[in-house]
């Protein structure tokens, strides 16, 4: 006899998604009973290395920072009903976000979980810098080294599921890992039931950025509505035997899930559909077919899978400098010829410090390059002359052929990276004093700085960076 | 004139200084001219002014949807870009505005 499909819910798609998310899902869930679980991603590619240096500020720090208020509203429910947790909200510190929950649960009042935390995916410490220099190809630069993540696949969430887990912590993993490992340990699959694994490695792509599939990063009005876009619904995937599963959402809330949100969101971050690359298989979807099968209620089905590699994806992080930037703004009559002069003034007391782009926003932002050259396809002769010959200094924004010619409401925005903290601090002073040495009537000057982060992406031999999991005490 | 927003819907996606765009016709029977007029040489032409180094193209015939791979065009990418969008995540829509010509 085929094995029941398992439901897997989601409960987070980024760090600091919402938070009352999940308990709809849950309740859900309960409604149309089976097995079931609930994943949480919160971990872009840049989030983990924030994390890591949350750690070495503090021993304890470096998870999920909204762990708590995530868990909360669910951890009761999923414990009481047999719900599985899987979340990467252990960042760069699992062990720590682990003890938490079970600290969370005694103070909800609740029995004492068991919680897993799957291990492996850090490289970080000194006795693997020599295995990423190799694999970086030869350099790395030691003195600005801040990190190295691996993903890691499902196989180890399945085991610490199949040993009894009701709570699973994770760093790094390959965000369909979290869905494809409940799969995994619920239906059994075999390491190289490669259609299976691809399968269900699709449903977690769908799953991973919540409300992504469900009208969310979707709604346009007039031509792709999507009702109670304030209360959208996260998304629920149930998943067959064969890997097939079928995308629904949380009974009663907002949003949409047809063949338009799903195609969209199983293309998100994709690039070769024939060749979607796992720690577990590589997924071929690129015969998949998606079919509506009633209201919020989409089958995806015909995802082939191939042998996994021999290799793990790896981020490597390094301090990067410092990023600034600061906005203000003008409104009314001439507001683009003062937020022009403002600019100018900007270049020609910062400009030899460090490269700095400018946003006319309003006018020119998005679409521009740091130098101010638009991207191609603006409607014809709405594009004028690149300068006014009244303009003070060359501008790098061209100048916009609009009705009236006059912008009513124009903001400058002003970035710049420097290695020198104090090169963007004084940056972020002089946009400031555009108040009062500025022009007229400039107003909401915001101003903000944060450490950069550059990320080099290498391949690492799986024997060098094997996973596994323990129970916390 | 008629854009590619009339047949079809977009969504960005990103990974280091590389976007994904997914092109989805809004009805199969347009899917074979869209082919024809949407190659990989007019999205690389829409996008010159960030200087793209390949534009690779994947059709998925069964979803009526083709994939965009763009390199290099989000000036390093998240972790590096000076842009207010870091990620992209509009440029789905610049691609949508793109004129185009289909028999109905």
């Amino acid at each position: 006899m085929t094995p029941a499909p398992i439901s897997i819910g989601c409960g987070a798609g980024f760090s600091g998604d919402r938070t009352d998310a999940a308990a709809p899902v849950v309740r859900t869930l309960i409604r149309r009973g089976g097995p079931a679980a609930l994943i949480f991603e919160t971990l872009a590619e840049r989030t983990l290395a924030t994390a890591q240096l949350a750690r070495r500020a503090d021993p304890e720090r470096g998870y999920e920072p909204l762990l708590d208020l995530a868990l909360t509203p669910v951890l009761g429910d999923c414990l009481q009903h047999g719900i599985t947790i899987v979340g990467n909200f252990g960042a760069a510190n699992p062990p720590a976000a682990a003890r938490r929950i079970v600290g969370l649960a005694r103070e909800l009042g609740l029995r004492r979980p068991r919680v897993a935390v799957v291990s492996g995916d850090d490289l970080s410490g000194p006795a693997h810098r020599e295995l990423l220099r190799d694999c970086l190809g030869g350099t790395l630069d030691e003195a600005r080294f801040v990190c190295a993540n691996a993903y890691q696949g499902a196989f180890e969430i399945a085991a610490a599921i199949r040993a009894g887990a009701d709570v699973v912590v994770t760093g790094r993993v390959a965000d369909p890992a979290l869905t494809l490992g409940p799969a995994l340990a619920h239906f059994g699959w075999q390491a190289d039931d490669w259609n299976a694994l691809a399968g269900a490695t699709m449903a977690g792509h769908l799953l991973e950025c919540g409300a992504q599939v469900t009208g969310g990063y979707f709604a346009d009005p007039g031509v792709k509505d999507v009702p109670g876009m304030d209360d959208v619904g996260f998304p629920i995937a149930e998943i067959a035997f064969d890997g097939s599963c079928i995308v629904t959402k949380a009974d009663g809330s907002g949003g949409l899930v047809d063949a338009r949100t799903v195609k969209e969101q199983l293309l998100y971050e994709i690039h070769d559909p024939a060749a979607y690359f796992t720690p577990d298989v590589v997924a071929d979807f690129s015969q998949a077919e998606v079919t509506e099968l009633g209201p919020d209620c989409v089958r995806l089905s015909g995802v082939i899978g191939h042998p996994r590699t021999a290799t793990l994806k790896t981020n490597v992080f390094f301090d990067g400098g410092w990023f600034g930037e600061g906005e203000i703004s003008y409104a009314g009559p001439n507001a683009e010829r003062r937020a022009r002069l403002a600019m100018d003034i900007m270049r020609k007391r910062c400009g030899a410090d460090m490269a700095l782009r400018f946003d006319l926003i309003g006018l020119c932002s998005i679409l521009g390059d740091d130098a101010g050259a638009l991207m191609g396809a603006l409607p014809a002769g709405l594009l004028e002359a690149p300068n006014r010959a009244s303009d003070s200094s060359p501008s790098p924004i061209p100048n916009l052929r609009l009705p009236d010619a006059r912008l009513p409401d124009v903001r400058l925005r002003v970035a710049g990276k420097h290695e020198r903290v104090e090169l963007i601090d004084r940056l972020l002073r002089e946009l400031t004093a555009l108040w009062t040495g500025g022009p007229a009537g400039g107003g909401g000057v915001r101003v903000a700085k944060r450490q950069r982060l550059s990320m080099r992406s290498c391949l690492v031999p799986r024997e060098h960076a094997p996973a596994a999991f323990a129970f916390i005490d | 004139m008629a854009t590619l927003y009339d047949y079809a819907h977009a969504r960005t996606g990103d990974k280091g200084n590389r976007v994904n765009i997914s092109v989805i016709a809004h009805q199969a029977k347009h899917f074979d001219a869209l082919v024809r007029e949407l190659t990989p040489e007019r999205v690389a032409a829409l996008f010159a002014a960030r200087r793209p180094s390949h534009v690779e193209r994947y059709l998925l015939p069964k979803l009526a949807a083709m994939n965009f791979v763009i390199d290099d065009v989000l000036d390093g990418g998240v972790n590096d870009s000076l842009n207010l969008d870091m990620h992209g995540k509009s440029l789905s829509f610049h691609l949508l505005s793109l004129p185009i010509h289909i028999e109905d």
